[in-house]
């Protein structure tokens, strides 16, 4: 009888519980509100660009040159300019901030030197990056004599974005746990082995991540590439690939829709948005690559 | 003891981290085949001494070792190619770690690693040590699968396999039974007993009765001073030298 009562009373409901449950859906609803808020912003921005930039969106709009002072044509001298840009810095760049990187976090020794390095790093992946253009203009463009040229641009860019690579490349790798080289190196396995075998594989994901965010910034800053190697106009060939030379200067996205959106007067509506829209269709592109090059990772190889 | 038929001869062995001297000088010897039981409280040097074994100590940047630890008679900090022998020497830690590969490549993990590529060798090589730690028969089925989704006691002896997949002449377990059920535990004691004609084991624990069971000889060490090494029946005899020896197996503290 008391166990009755007892097992009665277990499952009465009290205001204590009711409290909890009543809290824990506010928490629930407030943080996936949160999340919304976080989403639509983004959906709308998408939807609004896409609705502006539908009348002059066309195959041709991508591979025409400029018509009629940037009021017409197409913007391909942008688009491969953008193109270039991101992908020779990105070359450049990620392999240089990996391999440091790696350097820093699974060989490096804690002395002041490193410390130095590190603190460096961090403060670099800070600066403007319009101090990086004066940067690349003065070492690139006069010091090392490449003139104003793709070159030039991508290797500005390039110097902006290794310190973020630098720095997002530490933090995954540092993410793997110690337990894991640990033991590989009681196995007798060299210190390289342990990273290509166990570190690289666990980390890579998180490798690529902090690259794909520096292609977006890559491609979405004028400042350095204004001084460096971006023109206001230049004439290539419709939809030639391979266009521009290194040392050629070129145009660029971001600096097209910057002049087209301040500098010409009575420009149609739909082609700045059209413009964002190919922007955004750049950074996806190169994002889908290194999202492939995840994706082939993962089951090429058996990890 | 003649100290020449020794396996390892640790003679003075001195280790500090910083300024913070963790091992005060400490020596003996571990004969061929036996199986080395090594007891004491937590923060006694077990570990550290384990890793100067195997000269994982390199990669902690502030520790310093002084004194030498041979091995067949040849200074260990002296070897040219450290990784060759390191591999002479298999490693067990307390917490199992399973690498986040299948678990045929757990175990093929360090043979690759040293050019051995020949997929029957690799086959031969897999079974016996999964064999050898008793895990075969509950993975024989199912090697492709992640070594990391199997159970903790599971993951030990993968471990253990991992171990033995380099073909160590000296096994050392680091309190190995920290983490798994005492059926696992007695399943890798048997284990033990049948290694031990193959090669020389060094069984840190801190489970007292674990080193009655298994040990040939047992050492005590007590916050990095060395202070009793002897036959194991004589020091869980109540009657060791040492009156701490007699108080720390009694359980009266530790």
């Amino acid at each position: 009888m008391i166990e009755a009562a007892n097992n009665a009373k277990k499952f009465t409901e009290t205001t204590v519980g009711r409290n909890c449950r009543f809290t824990e859906k506010i928490a629930k609803s407030v943080f996936f509100l949160m999340t919304l808020t976080m989403v639509l912003p983004l959906l709308l921005i998408i939807g609004f660009l896409f609705y502006k930039a539908w009348p002059a969106l066309s195959i041709d709009f991508v591979l025409e040159l400029p018509k009629n002072g940037m009021r017409a044509g197409g913007i391909w001298p942008a688009f491969l300019g953008t193109l270039y840009l991101v992908l020779i810095s990105l070359v450049i760049a990620a392999p240089i901030g990996v391999m440091a990187a790696i350097y820093l976090n699974e060989y490096a020794k804690e002395n002041w030197f490193t410390r130095i390095i590190n603190l460096a790093v961090i403060n670099l992946a800070g600066v403007p990056s319009i101090v990086h253009a004066l940067f690349g203009l003065g070492a690139f463009v006069l010091a090392a004599g490449l003139g104003r040229s793709v070159l030039a641009a991508s290797l500005t860019l390039a110097v902006m974005t290794l310190p973020v690579i630098i720095a997002s490349t530490k933090e995954a790798l540092s993410a793997v746990p110690m337990s894991f080289r640990q033991a590989s190196w009681n196995m007798g396995v060299s210190r390289w082995q342990t990273i290509r075998g166990i570190v690289m594989p666990n980390s890579i994901s998180g490798i690529l991540t902090g690259i794909i965010l520096q292609v977006s910034r890559a491609a979405g800053e004028t400042a350095p590439i204004m001084f460096t190697g971006v023109v206001f106009y230049k004439a290539i060939e419709k939809g030639d690939l391979l266009a521009y030379g290194l040392l050629d200067q070129c145009m660029a996205l971001a600096m097209h829709l910057y002049t087209i959106s301040t500098q010409v007067p009575n420009v149609p509506d739909a082609v700045p948005f059209a413009t964002a829209v190919l922007l955004l269709g750049v950074v996806l592109l190169v994002n889908a690559l290194s999202i492939g090059l995840r994706i082939y990772l993962r089951t090429h190889r058996k990890w | 003891m003649v100290a020449e038929t020794a396996k390892l001869n640790i003679d003075g062995l001195k280790l500090s981290y910083g300024s913070k001297q963790v091992i005060h000088g400490i020596t003996f010897d571990i004969q061929p085949n036996e199986i080395f039981g090594v007891i004491g409280p937590a923060q006694s040097g077990k570990t550290s001494m384990l890793k100067v074994i195997n000269r994982t100590i390199d990669f902690t940047a502030d520790a310093h070792v002084e004194g030498t630890v041979k091995m067949e008679g040849q200074n260990v900090f002296h070897v040219k190619d450290v990784y060759e022998y390191r591999r002479r020497i298999g490693m067990v830690a307390p917490l199992p770690v399973g690498l986040p590969l299948t678990i045929y490549d757990n175990v093929a993990f360090a043979p690759r690693s040293f050019g051995m590529k020949d997929k029957d060798q690799l086959d031969e090589l897999v079974q016996r040590c999964l064999e050898q730690a008793a895990l075969w028969d509950e993975v024989k089925d199912r090697l492709d699968t992640l070594g990391t989704m199997l159970s903790g006691g599971q993951q030990q002896r993968l471990t253990i396999a991992r171990a033995l997949s380099h073909q160590p002449e000296v096994l050392c377990l680091d309190e190995f039974s920290i983490a798994i059920d005492p059926v696992t535990t007695m399943k890798i004691e048997d284990v033990l007993k049948e290694l031990r004609n193959e090669m020389t084991i060094i069984l840190v624990t801190n489970l007292v009765q674990q080193a009655r069971r298994l040990a040939d000889r047992t050492m005590f060490l007590l916050n990095g001073d060395l202070i009793e090494v002897d036959e194991t029946e004589k020091i869980f005899s109540g009657n060791a030298q040492e009156t701490k020896t007699n108080e720390f197996v009694s359980g009266a503290f530790g």
